[in-house]
């Protein structure tokens, strides 16, 4: 299969590959479907609608009626991610490959440089890489391994140059990529100043790490030791404090990986109270569950292990695929990270060192019809929204991608949604050997598959071309995160009370002044080096003597307040 | 002052009491029963009882007969930069007592990195010289280290103390990290004793204070902007989930908002162990007085976590004590005064925070709570004093009306009517948070170890009469629930063949999922770690490429079978 050049494949002439005509199909966007033909020409769709004129010796598909949609974007892979020098076997032609058997005609990786790399070389590795090899065009997120000065001129360029739109900060990973909340409150706030959307993976490291040594202290090795030192709530509670941050800096906050259904929770919780919080789940949290890690098979159990974990909860699928349904949860990853099992095999002894990563790239999109669709949970608007159209608006490539409609690019799909197979590794594009969805069905399936305007998958035949993906760039404040942002900003400014200046007696204080909450800018006072006032250790509170008032407080003094000439402030509940 | 020469009590009786014709109110039940005491005891409750002659009586004539109040929060005489609190523990026992409170527990707060067992001791002979009513201590935790976990041991094994406290706010100075938290939970749990977080996120208020004092916000406004209730409920959050890690009973302090008392309801209902604490501030007052023009008043609101703005919060918080979703009430009763507020007028930061409420605690509760018929009489008794009794190991001496208690007891008008205010109050603090505040429901009489202090609006307290009572660890109350859930919680692995199949090779550099611990390998190596291949077609395994734990560790299987372990932990 691989390397298959576009040319020679069975029934498509090379003259037509740049204008296609898509008869009779029912357009399914994220907001209506209705009957229309599509013309396809340079990559772009030219025409929508019935009876289109069209030039000679277009290449025709008759769709017969079944949906058009446009093509799935995923937007978590991780084909590149380094682990302890080797890297997953699904690289990005292999990955591509994958994501196009399954439907989808996009994908966003992650760019994960390690700690002290620096983030534009890390990102021109992965672009380099990505360009030579992908088949679907591709954008890239940035993972922020650590913060500090020299970040954020790169975060700068990243954004305004390079078309990055939004980066990844670690709640987990303690001593590697973990950050502090003070870390993460200077990384929210930078990043929304750029415009940036702020991707989290939400899991307490802390005590994921206190965990984990009292489980592997316990003798527990195995698998079943990575579920059992990363509980739920664990994740459920580092959410609530991404989220809170997002309030805080008035931030959008996109939680990558929800596992849980009390993730799930509190992200529909936050919504509810008005915070702006993205949710994506997984293919793998969306249609299997962490009852596998108890697995006598150890390979078998080892291939399961990602972060955080699936939960052992049985019924969490359903429950994930509720909350989509509902919008409560809005775009669907797959996070596929493919290891081979002697790559797993590290971890052999020692379950904190297997690699993490499960595949889910090539079934995302069959599962979300098969569990939510076909069992009657969601319509097939809501489908598109969650497998495409979501993510497009999230990450600012609306309407470009994720909606068929004049102008956008030709990346359809047209989906057969009564198709039905059984997942196995035997069968699957992925190299890995082992598939997390092994011997389940599913039901539906893309029937022919078109990126940038080319037929690249057809009744099971995958006609990909190594390298034709293009990096597409995105831009920062993308309206469906910023656009409510930028009214509370408005709204949101805070002011002080005008008063006059307190003139009443001022209690000595000793200085080395102990008990202040510290305000960590550099303003609190370079002047409390002075003497130690002589009289403090009177009992009296009184300091009679007016004029030491201001020399025992250390900070600017004669600071008046000017009367605004709105009056004073009426604030309330708003902070 | 003292206990002799006063009105109609005569010496003699002073040990023996008889209540008559009252209505005695338990948490459980209310009925009607003499009661009689002797030497600071309940000696008998019924009717037609037989006593000794020459006891002084005192007619009830149907009025509530209640447990005395338990104030569990509380921090008088608290050292802070070079001075006290106004309130000391005369002045502060005298205005719990003139509130229907008969016990009250201080939090001693050691500087980090001093002893916690002489800041203990320190406390103790403070309380021991001018308390007058029983008192208890919890100790707060303000740093972590091997000493401390010592001195914590003591404490808890010979000096009475049960209760811990750790913060999550004030940074660089109080907060814990998380895995310090986890220790101390961890720790606390083993010996039985109860965790209480100050429950607010320290790093996001110490980046948030920056933020308005660069806004030129510089007044107590200034306080409850940088920290908003979010954070509150954000920390709340937090310590329930690693109390919940660690199987710790859980106590958040000073419950202050709507959001963060609902995380604490929602936690309940799915079954962790956490108790929560609105103090009198919160049940009766709201922040908006954070910008009054008048900063003195504004300041002397300035506690933390802060009232919220949200002027419904305290209707709220009295719906979720009525309904038992929060379980105690303290008062967190620390005064200054307005000078000594004064050191912060030009940076609120600087603002030594505490609220008065010890002496309005239970009328507030029984106007706010019961005249409103959120809650009944058992209830009041139930939040005011019994549950504070039973998480502190006291019960059933303490909070509870029955035959060998202690003779802490309030009789209860419901319909005296009063007006708080600055100038009558016991405190020695100028401001009043409840000022103007119309409270129905007082004490008539309180009697405190026996003896009455309050009668017909007079206080006869006796400066260092208050004894230590000391609390035992694992109180049933909080651990009852843990230790069944400790044996059914335990983690197995699950017994497989070694597994013999090829293992990539691998170059130790960096990266990967850190496992925290040491264990992690000091073994470089591989030279073959950059092939692209996944397969290591090397032979056998050898163990030495592993850099791991105990090599050949094979899990023997147990007699049970495999664990079907799914949801339990």
């Amino acid at each position: 299969m691989s390397g298959s050049g576009f040319q020679g494949k069975n029934s498509i002439p090379h003259l037509t590959n740049e204008r296609l005509l898509i008869k009779g199909g029912r357009v399914v966007n994220d907001d209506q479907s209705f009957y229309a033909d599509v013309y396809i020409e340079d990559g772009l769709i030219k025409q929508v609608g019935e009876n289109l004129v069209v030039p000679g010796g277009v290449k025709v598909i008759e769709a017969n009626g079944r949906m058009v949609i446009p093509g799935g974007i995923d937007v978590n892979t991780c084909l590149m991610k380094p682990f302890l020098g080797t890297q997953p076997v699904d690289d990005f032609l292999q990955g591509t490959k994958a994501a196009i058997a399954g439907g989808t005609t996009m994908i966003i990786d992650h760019v994960t440089p390690q700690p002290e790399d620096s983030l534009l070389e890390a990102f021109e590795r992965w672009q380099e890489a990505a360009d030579k090899r992908a088949c679907c065009d591709y954008s890239l997120h940035v993972d922020i391994p650590q913060w500090n000065e020299s970040v954020k001129y790169e975060l700068e360029l990243l954004v305004q140059e390079k078309g990055v739109n939004s980066f990844q900060v670690y709640m987990a990973y303690k001593d590697v990529y973990q950050m502090t909340d003070s870390q993460l409150y200077e990384a929210f706030s930078f990043l929304k100043q750029l415009g940036a959307v702020v991707l989290v993976h939400a899991e307490n490291g802390d005590l994921i790490a206190q965990e984990q040594r009292k489980i592997l202290g316990m003798g527990i090795t195995g698998p079943e030791g990575h579920p059992l030192s990363r509980p739920e709530e664990l994740e459920a509670e580092a959410v609530f404090r991404a989220i809170t941050l997002g309030n805080r800096v008035n931030c959008p906050v996109y939680i990558t990986k929800v596992m849980s259904k009390s993730a799930a929770d509190t992200i529909t919780q936050a919504r509810r109270k008005g915070s702006v919080v993205f949710g994506e789940p997984i293919t793998a949290s969306l249609a299997t569950d962490g009852s596998h890690y108890w697995s006598k098979n150890w390979a078998k159990a080892a291939a399961y292990v990602t972060s955080p974990p699936l939960s052992p909860d049985p019924t969490t699928p359903d429950h994930l695929h509720t909350l989509l349904a509902c919008g409560d949860l809005q775009v669907v990853g797959s996070s596929h990270c493919a290891y081979s099992t002697s790559q797993k095999a590290v971890g052999k002894d020692d379950f904190t060192l297997i690699p993490e990563g499960t595949n889910g790239v090539e079934e995302r999109m069959g599962f979300v019809w098969d569990k939510a669709v076909a069992m009657g949970k969601m319509d097939e608007n809501q489908f598109v929204a969650v497998t495409s159209t979501n993510a497009a608006k999230i990450f600012n490539l609306y309407p470009r991608k994720g909606r068929i409609a004049v102008g956008s690019d030709a990346d359809i799909v047209i989906w057969d949604p009564d198709s039905v197979k059984t997942i196995t590794a035997k069968l699957q594009q992925s190299a890995s050997e082992y598939n997390i969805f092994e011997g389940l069905e599913c039901r539906g399936a893309p029937a022919m598959v078109l990126s940038q305007g080319r037929v690249v998958y057809e009744d099971g035949n995958l006609q990909t071309q190594q390298g034709t993906g293009r990096f597409i760039p995105r831009k920062p404040f993308p309206d469906y995160a910023y656009q409510r942002v930028k009214f509370r900003n408005q709204v949101k400014n805070k002011q002080g009370v005008t008063r006059g200046i307190y003139d009443g007696p001022v209690y000595d204080v000793i200085p080395t002044p102990k008990y202040i909450t510290p305000a960590p800018s550099a303003k609190t006072s370079p002047t409390s080096h002075q003497p130690p006032p002589i009289r403090n250790l009177h009992q009296s509170n009184f300091s009679l003597s007016g004029a030491q008032i201001d020399d025992n407080v250390p900070r600017r003094s004669g600071h008046r307040i000017v009367a605004p000439p709105g009056g004073r402030s009426n604030i309330t509940s708003l902070g | 002052m003292s206990y002799q020469g006063k009105k109609n009590i005569p010496k003699i009786t002073s040990d023996r009491l008889l209540i008559k014709g009252g209505r005695i109110v338990n948490d459980d039940q209310s009925f009607h029963a003499d009661i009689y005491m002797e030497d600071g005891l309940i000696k008998q409750i019924g009717d037609n009882l037989i006593v000794p002659g020459g006891v002084k009586t005192i007619e009830a004539n149907g009025k509530m007969v209640i447990p005395g109040g338990i104030d569990i929060h509380t921090h008088f005489q608290m050292p802070y930069r070079g001075t006290t609190t106004v309130d000391d523990f005369n002045q502060g026992s005298k205005a719990a007592l003139a509130g229907g409170t008969t016990m009250i527990v201080d939090h001693v707060i050691p500087e980090p990195g001093t002893s916690l067992m002489e800041a203990y001791d320190q406390w103790r002979q403070w309380a021991d010289e001018k308390t007058c009513c029983d008192y208890s201590l919890h100790v707060d935790i303000t740093h972590w280290n091997d000493s401390v976990k010592q001195e914590v041991d003591n404490l808890i094994k010979e000096k009475g103390v049960n209760s811990f406290h750790v913060y999550m706010a004030y940074k660089d100075y109080y907060q814990m990290s998380n895995s310090e938290l986890y220790e101390v939970f961890t720790f606390l749990a083993e010996r039985g004793g109860i965790a209480q977080v100050h429950a607010e996120n320290g790093e996001i208020i110490a980046e948030e204070q920056a933020r308005m004092l660069q806004m030129g916000i510089t007044g107590p406004e200034g306080h409850v902007l940088s920290r908003p209730e979010e954070l509150e409920a954000e920390a709340v959050f937090r310590a329930i989930t690693i109390a919940s890690q660690t199987n710790c009973p859980l106590y958040v302090t000073r419950v202050m908002s709507k959001s963060a008392a609902d995380i604490i309801s929602q936690a309940r209902k799915k079954g962790n162990v956490v108790f929560g604490e609105p103090i009198t501030a919160s049940l009766g007052t709201d922040g908006t007085h954070y910008w009054s023009k008048n900063w003195a008043k504004a300041a002397s609101f300035v506690t933390s976590p802060p009232l919220s703005p949200d002027p419904t919060t305290p209707d709220y918080l009295n719906t979720l004590l009525s309904s038992g979703d929060l379980s105690v009430t303290g008062s967190a009763h620390c005064t200054f005064s307005v000078a000594q507020k004064a050191i912060g007028k030009d940076d609120f930061t600087q603002i030594p925070e505490g609220v008065n409420g010890v002496e309005e605690r239970m009328a507030l509760i029984w106007d706010k709570a019961v005249t409103t018929g959120k809650m009944d009489e058992n209830m009041f008794v139930a939040v005011t004093s019994t549950n504070a009794a039973k998480i502190l190991n006291l019960y059933p001496r303490k909070g509870r009306i029955a035959v060998g208690s202690d003779a802490d007891l309030v009789i209860w008008d419901t319909d005296s009517i009063r007006t708080i205010t600055a100038k009558t109050h016991n405190s020695a603090a100028e401001y009043n948070v409840f000022e103007g505040m119309e409270l129905r429901g007082a004490p008539l009489v309180v009697i405190c170890q026996g003896k009455i202090v309050l009668e017909d609006g007079n206080l006869h307290a006796t400066s260092g009469v208050g004894r230590f009572i000391p609390c035992s660890p694992f109180p049933d109350f909080a651990y009852k629930r843990v230790k069944a859930r400790k044996q059914l919680a335990v983690l197995r692995a699950v017994p497989r063949g070694m597994y013999d199949g090829p293992v990539s090779e691998f170059s130790m550099s960096r990266g990967g999922t850190p496992s925290a611990s040491a264990r992690t390998s000091p073994t470089k190596q591989p030279v073959r770690n950059l092939h692209q291949s996944g397969f290591s077609l090397a032979g056998p395994p050898t163990p030495d490429d592993v850099p791991i734990r105990p090599a050949g560790r094979r899990i023997v299987v147990p007699p049970g079978g495999r664990s079907n372990i799914t949801s339990l932990s």
